[in-house]
């Protein structure tokens, strides 16, 4: 698979998929379905490591899906973010468990933004290999680097502080860690498992995605990226974990109308489907179009972030404004097609709905991107007499 | 399947084209004479037709150096004829000397178009229309009352579906024609709208013949033909603009930035989701247009046509909130001038107050939500009153 993808032109046009992409959506939707069905997804959610490290290191290893936009000369098999993209869409319609939003969607671009040296390169194979995973504890501001949030500091080789509600720390091998020096910021790599490391596990509402408090005192620690690179790194980063969890929410969106839509078809009330009934259909057919439209958006992105077609944090902020949204919308309405039978625990609508809570949340709210948003577009508009033209009161 | 050659043919014929007939100097109709004459008018018609029988792709590229060189934009001069009758003609019609004769004046725009399909009767359920089709040699006699035809003053021809059955159930005792808006017993007469202009028209049809040389299709296949004219209604109607922040929107974003004081927080949060949505759905047509295979418009052109139509009225909806008491007032409600037609723009409040017509005209919303639900993803449809039952026997009202 990932040879296949190697070999791909370095950039195809938006919104066309390659031969290559579909295969590769083919493979990972299998891997998905042996190893993430809704019996595995419980299992694991309910586990004291919530997920399994063999199939983890298979996904990297076996199927090479981790990190499929890192460069070849970083270990990576160097195919384009559209590629990522596609297998975290897949891992999104299942919410497949493990460590994804740490270490794929943040950690693993923030090392490829990282200038090239033994700590980083090392990490950086583990992660796309599988065989380690990492959380990233930097606190955003509505997914944007906040230097003002930073709440660790750092010494030559240590760092020390707290960082409140890291996703994925609790069993991360790896911890990134933005710290404060009297030079400035930088990014670190600390070991987790390492003495002056504290990691204390949150009931998260979304079993599927973990957070733990992490306490760094006197933490050994390793240099990633110092004062003149780390924003650039960890900006990079949270952009890129922007489109991919704008990705994930697409695909879960996607997995959703699917069921609510077989759901409508199969369930039998006063002697009819119920999705015969306008007020269920037109319900889906509005389902349908926001998951379009955070669909376009997301990988709007996702090209825009691999070619540079378009202001990353603008694309970023439309995408991640609009999929919260919809993902959001349409878990809600999920549950409201389905009935009674919807909100039991039995039924799957519940892990999807709390996920979509969680994705919302995580790097920037719907609100918060569209405040941005209206940073960038608004207060820049230009005022055109005739689109503006009002009239007066006084006969044409 | 189109190739490389054919992707160089194309540009090389629309340059020439501009070259022989200069856009800036020669009448429009003889430089879209030339247009249809080249194979430029609609690139996936078979050659003679206006066409060149090549992906209907390339005529993205055939237009943008026709239209680049100062050429008109047909499908505004003539959108009945561009948009609906010339797909129609072209597949319906029982004669290659007949669809030539009806094309090649429509696409110069001499001949104007126009759609005789609503009824007063017949909105939403279009296939229970009334007007009557009754055969009388070669020709047919046509009695009915039509409404909502834009353009009918101006037209010289209707795409008409009328009842040629009435023992049949609804949709199998129709018969489509192609209507001369000038022959004896038509009558148009100005419909005036709630903006006070008059766009559209009445056209009321009494004794009006028509020679049987000039229906399209089969003999009660009417409804079968006029899918075709919907669903490319449907297309022209979802199709934007592809720049950022462009097409309505941008009337919005021009009333903000020109209007500092009359700016609030929670305004500044709408108008970000309307511009929110309209980038979205231009992205989402981007995306379709790059994945659209060789054929006609399908059913995910509803999702442009409906989302656009909301949002039309949900932005003029903001300027009125905008401007508070200012936008209260309106510059005239006289019926001459530029206002029989319809000056499709006019100030803000008349935009805002034509904006309602766009969740029901081409399809109302809500039929276009049964289309997305059924045709896109296969829902059941819904139970049908008259399913199966003789026309005539319909309870009507």
């Amino acid at each position: 698979m990932a040879e296949k993808l190697a070999n791909q032109p370095a950039h195809s046009a938006e919104f066309r998929f390659t031969e290559e992409q579909q295969q590769l959506r083919t493979a990972v939707r299998k891997f998905c379905a042996d190893n993430f069905d809704e019996q595995a997804v419980r299992r694991l959610m309910e586990s004291e490591v919530p997920f399994d490290a063999k199939v983890w290191h298979r996904l990297g290893s076996e199927l090479g899906v981790l990190g499929l936009s890192v460069p070849e000369a970083d270990g990576g098999v160097g195919g384009s973010l559209v590629d990522q993209a596609v297998a975290v869409e897949e891992f999104g319609a299942t919410l497949a468990c493990g460590p994804l939003f740490g270490t794929v969607f943040l950690a693993i671009p923030a090392l490829v933004a990282c200038p090239a040296g033994p700590a980083r390169d090392e990490l950086l194979a583990e992660l796309v290999e599988g065989t380690k995973t990492a959380a990233f504890a930097v606190a955003d501001k509505a997914g944007a680097f906040d230097p003002s949030a930073v709440t660790v500091t750092a010494t030559d080789d240590t760092v020390t502080g707290t960082v409140a509600r890291v996703v994925d720390a609790g069993a991360a091998d790896e911890i990134l860690v933005a710290a404060t020096t009297s030079a400035g910021i930088g990014l670190y790599a600390v070991d987790a498992t390492a003495s002056g490391v504290t990691r204390t596990p949150l009931v998260t509402m979304d079993l599927t995605r973990p957070q733990a408090i992490v306490e760094f005192a006197d933490a050994p620690a390793r240099l990633l990226a110092g004062p003149q690179e780390a924003e650039r790194v960890i900006t990079h980063a949270l952009q890129v974990g922007s489109a991919l969890l704008a990705v994930e929410q697409v695909g879960a969106a996607q997995h959703l109308l699917d069921l609510s839509v077989d759901y409508a078809k199969s369930r039998l009330q006063f002697g009819r489907q119920i999705g015969s009934f306008q007020a269920i259909k037109h319900k889906l057919a509005d389902m349908l179009v926001d998951l379009e439209h955070a669909r376009s958006t997301a990988y709007h992105a996702v090209w825009a972030l691999g070619d540079a077609s378009d202001d990353p944090a603008l694309a970023a902020s439309i995408a991640q404004a609009t999929a919260s949204a919809a993902f959001s919308r349409i878990a809600a309405d999920t549950i409201q097609v389905h009935g009674g039978i919807g909100f039991t625990w039995e039924h799957q609508a519940h892990l999807y709905f709390k996920r979509a809570a969680t994705d919302a949340a995580l790097l920037g709210t719907a609100e918060e991107h569209r405040s941005r948003v209206a940073d960038m577009v608004l207060d820049t508009a230009v005022a055109d007499a005739d689109a503006a033209r009002v009239a007066t009161g006084f006969p044409a | 399947m189109s190739t490389v050659a054919d992707a160089d043919r194309v540009p090389d014929l629309a340059r020439q084209v501009v070259a022989d007939h200069d856009p800036k100097k020669v009448p429009i109709p003889e430089f879209l004479g030339a247009c249809y004459d080249a194979g430029l008018s609609w690139i996936h018609f078979p050659e003679g037709l206006g066409g060149l029988g090549l992906s209907r792709g390339l005529q993205a590229v055939a237009d943008g150096i026709l239209q680049g060189a100062g050429g008109p934009v047909p499908l505004g001069l003539n959108p009945m004829g561009y948009g609906m009758a010339a797909p129609t003609v072209r597949e319906h019609a029982q004669s290659d000397d007949l669809k030539k004769e009806l094309l090649r004046p429509l696409a110069t725009t001499e001949h104007i178009w126009c759609q005789l399909f609503s009824e007063p009767g017949a909105g939403s359920d279009v296939a229970g229309l009334a007007t009557s089709a009754v055969q009388d040699g070669d020709d047919w006699v046509i009695n009915g009352q039509k409404v909502w035809t834009s353009l009918a003053h101006r037209a010289r021809w209707g795409l008409l579906l009328a009842r040629s059955n009435p023992d049949a159930p609804k949709h199998k005792g129709l018969t489509y024609f192609v209507l001369d808006m000038h022959a004896p017993g038509v009558e148009t007469r100005p419909l005036r709208q709630l903006t006070g202009q008059a766009e559209f028209n009445e056209v009321y049809i009494t004794d009006a013949r028509i020679p049987d040389t000039h229906r399209l299709g089969a003999i009660g296949d009417g409804w079968r033909v006029a899918m075709t004219t919907l669903m490319n209604e449907r297309s022209a109607l979802g199709a934007s603009g592809s720049r950022r922040g462009g097409g309505t929107i941008s009337d919005a974003t021009s009333l903000w930035a020109s209007r500092p004081d009359l700016q609030t927080l929670v305004l500044r949060d709408r108008l970000t989701q309307l511009w929110l949505k309209s980038e979205a759905q231009r992205l989402t047509s981007e995306r379709s247009r790059a994945s659209a295979t060789v054929g006609g418009p399908g059913p995910e052109g509803s999702i442009g046509k409906m989302v656009g139509a909301e949002l039309n009225q949900h932005i003029y909806e903001w300027c009125m909130d905008f401007l508070g008491p200012e936008g209260i007032l309106y510059h005239s409600y006289a019926i001459h001038g530029a206002n029989r037609e319809g000056d499709w723009r006019g100030p803000i409040q008349q935009r805002f107050l034509r904006s309602r017509a766009n969740t029901i005209e081409g399809g109302t919303s809500e039929v276009m939500r049964n289309i997305l639900g059924e045709r896109v993803l296969g829902l059941p449809g819904d139970l049908r009153a008259d399913s199966g039952m003789p026309w005539k026997e319909i309870p009507r009202g």
